[in-house]
């Protein structure tokens, strides 16, 4: 008897999941175009993101024959006459297809000088016709006789390379294989992280401190007045973020709006910097940033009742204390989500940042816009993108640990 | 009846004085409220919505000012005294219970503003808790319970600083039918036995009939009748309060003259019926529907006797309901109990009566 009832359970689960089948295929295929849209436009580059980051390829293809060579040599003396006539096989090639720029520039990395090095020795070796190649490179230059500089090669033999990563948070690989951090002249990465986070902290803090009590005076004020306060709030979010970043350029400069008005009020002797400084790029973001700390905050606000605070009133609170143990509280779900949005969304800003900020106040996004536009060195850039995804995703996680998911409300 | 005058009952706990509330300076919300609620008295505010029942209590409450007149709580004017300093318990219609505190919390709360803590805060709490059956729930989140349970917390938080008065704002609107009926019983029971003042809003009259010492019915910012629930539904003293309380028919009918005590009227067609109550031209006969009944072979002497034809006939289970046309195109609706009843069929011609005592003659 108990077979047949555990059959018939089975048959009614089964005839269940079955009729609901439709109604999941027809929700699936009304998600399938986003989902499709988001692996196309979101999840590919992310992933090309985190290959480029590690991706490894100038030497491989340049040298093969050097690294096959490579395979012999035991590490510690100059090479033998082998390693170097691969070595002058690989240079003819580069120089005839001119891909040694390319083999010179990830090396240059790793050795400083070894971009113009690796072109000298690719002009040398097209021009020889035969060996021995050994004493010709020695006697071209030194370099090719320290065993540092076949070591590069031979490490960067590899598909995949730490390099960039490392480069990325100021650490490098040791000759013995370890990690140790770069020369304090190189170490600029961590410090423009910490600054990242630093601007978007403060911006942090300020859209709250300025936008806590518009959400709040939003919720008590009259429809009408609310109106036309909401439609200020969203004002900066319809206008283009160059504009907006351009109009703080035009206030902001040395004989722009605002120093102008501090000069006639007698408020300044002379003009204040505030273009190019921490003050503007943080006034300007904070700007920016307003409706996104708001917005949260106030729909949470809007569903907390307006007889919570009677209620404590009639129980013996005084109104201040009423708002920070009965109010207060209950709109922590929106603070944390709007103080989320906005964090999160500083720390990526780039044209802000770029036209008002100075050269200490350049950020992550910055420094990306730079490798990519001027140096070409994508790795780099990819790298930095990494560390920014790994912070933002860490404290999106952090966030999570300390107040509970259900705790960041939207709306 | 406008204004009320109450003479100043030596125990009155709180006293509205020529009360006038208005939010735009336009109009008033309430015009000239007097109005005494003497102590251990359950007071209802009764009336439709806008009538001002609930812009009084908040003035009560010290949510809102007063625009003119007095206010006197235990005899000391307290108008603009703030909500904290009122000693006065309140329940919400929503129960406000603060989502973010456990139920125990919520209860403790007013008491941490009274310098109770600790032990004594926690055998408060309990005895609040225990006194509306809810002495397990303490560690739970308001959102954790039933619409009743949430208020009940909501009472125990009102009543755990011993406030002598407290003001209850439609506090079981949320609440389906059978569970309302229970409450009502419950917060009754609550406010005899703990010997509190109570005033309390609503706008089901029922509710109000059932728990109330006194009713005072509001309607367009006044009080319109201030009597115990009896007398408020066997007297109404005009049209609004007999309409809104229990059903009832009224009719427009002219004074002819005076018989025996009673007033003699016309009805629209010309018949002629006998009422108590007032005199006057332009009349309101209101007669409650069960007090018509059908006009049998004998009918007793002094009935009103009247005829109609039926147009609708519903059975509900103890009694029918007749609605019958009469005095020449008036709907006059009659309960029959179930045995005095037969079978109607609409068109038919009934003859029906009720007493002169039963017949209330109303001004408009």
């Amino acid at each position: 008897m108990a077979e047949t009832y555990d059959i018939e359970r089975i048959r009614t689960f089964v005839a269940v999941r079955r009729a609901a089948r439709p109604a999941r295929r027809a929700a699936l295929s009304l998600a399938l175009p986003l989902v499709g849209f988001l692996l196309v436009a979101f999840v590919t580059p992310i992933l090309y993101l985190l290959v480029t980051a590690a991706d490894n390829p100038e030497t491989r293809t340049v040298l093969p024959q050097t690294l096959v060579a490579l395979e012999e040599w035991d590490g510690r003396s100059t090479p033998e006459e082998p390693v170097f006539a691969a070595f002058a096989a690989d240079m003819k090639a580069a120089e005839a297809s001119s891909t040694a720029a390319l083999v010179g520039k990830r090396l240059n990395y790793e050795l400083p000088g070894m971009r113009s090095k690796v072109l000298a020795a690719a002009r040398m070796a097209a021009k020889m016709e035969s060996g021995p190649y050994r004493q010709a490179f020695l006697d071209k230059d030194r370099i090719w006789a320290a065993p540092e500089t076949w070591a590069v090669i031979q490490r960067n033999g590899a598909r995949l390379t730490p390099y960039y990563l490392l480069t990325a948070v100021d650490l490098k690989q040791s000759p013995s294989g370890g990690l140790e951090r770069v020369e304090p002249d190189q170490a600029i990465f961590l410090a423009v992280l910490g600054r990242t986070l630093l601007v978007a902290g403060m911006v942090t803090a300020l859209t709250l401190i300025l936008g806590y009590p518009v959400a709040y005076v939003l919720t008590i004020a009259p429809k009408g007045i609310a109106a036309v306060m909401m439609l200020m709030v969203l004002l900066p979010l319809w206008t283009s973020l160059l504009v907006r970043t351009t109009a703080w350029v035009v206030l902001l400069q040395s004989d722009g709006v605002i120093n102008s008005v501090l000069l006639a009020l007698h408020l300044t002797a002379e003009k204040v910097q505030l273009i190019f400084t921490r003050i503007g790029t943080v006034t300007a973001m904070t700007h920016i940033q307003l409706p996104f700390t708001i917005l949260p905050i106030y729909s949470v606000m809007r569903s907390i009742p307006a007889t919570q605070l009677r209620a404590a009133r009639s129980l013996g609170s005084g109104p201040t204390s009423a708002f920070w143990r009965i109010y207060a509280p209950q709109t922590l779900p929106g603070v944390v989500a709007g103080c989320l949005m906005t964090f999160i969304l500083s720390l990526g800003y780039y044209i802000t940042p770029a036209l008002v900020g100075g050269p200490q106040d350049q950020m992550v996004s910055n420094f990306i816009a730079v490798y990519i536009n001027r140096d070409l060195n994508w790795g780099l850039a990819a790298a930095l993108g990494v560390v920014l995804l790994v912070v933002t995703l860490a404290i999106y996680g952090l966030f999570l640990r300390l107040v509970g998911a259900d705790k960041i409300k939207l709306g | 009846m406008t204004g009320h005058p109450v003479p100043g009952p030596a125990d009155a706990l709180v006293r509205f004085e020529q009360v006038k509330k208005s939010y735009d300076g336009l109009q008033y919300v309430v015009k000239d409220l007097n109005l005494d609620v003497a102590k251990g008295e359950f007071l209802t505010m009764l009336g439709p919505s806008g009538s001002g029942k609930t812009t009084t209590l908040m003035m009560l409450g010290g949510f809102e000012r007063p625009t003119l007149g007095r206010i006197l709580l235990d005899g000391k004017p307290v108008e603009r005294l703030p909500p904290e300093k009122r000693n006065i318990g309140f329940v919400f219609q929503n129960y406000a219970l603060f989502p973010h505190m456990t139920v125990a919390e919520n209860v403790a709360f007013p008491l941490r503003y009274r310098g109770i803590r600790g032990q004594a805060a926690a055998a408060k709490v309990a005895q609040a808790l225990g006194r509306v059956g809810l002495e397990t729930m303490g560690d739970r989140r308001p959102a954790q319970l039933s619409g009743g349970q949430q208020q009940r917390v909501a009472l125990a938080r009102a009543l755990v600083f011993e406030p002598s008065l407290v003001l209850m704002d439609e506090p079981l609107g949320a609440l389906d039918k059978q569970l309302r009926e229970r409450m009502q019983v419950e917060i009754k029971h609550l406010q005899t036995s703990l010997g509190i003042t109570m005033v309390y809003v609503t706008h089901d009259q029922s509710e109000a009939l059932t728990m109330s010492d006194r009713i005072a019915v509001f309607h367009d910012g006044r009080i319109q009748q201030l009597a115990d629930p009896q007398t408020l539904y066997n007297a109404p003293e005009n049209r609004f309060v007999a309409g809104f309380i229990g059903e009832n028919n009224t009719l427009p009918c002219t004074a002819v003259g005076q018989e025996g005590g009673l007033q003699v009227v016309r009805m629209a067609d010309g018949t002629v019926m006998r009422a108590c109550g007032a005199s006057g031209t332009d009349l309101t006969l209101s007669v409650r529907p069960e007090n018509i009944a059908l006009a049998g072979g004998t009918p007793p002497a002094g009935a009103n006797l009247f005829s109609g034809t039926v147009t609708d006939v519903f059975f509900l289970g103890d009694h029918m309901r007749l609605s019958v046309v009469a005095f020449g195109g008036q709907t006059v609706t009659a309960r029959i109990p179930v045995a005095a009843a037969r079978a109607f069929a609409p068109g038919e011609v009934v003859h029906l009566a009720c007493q002169p005592a039963d017949c209330r003659l109303l001004e408009d």
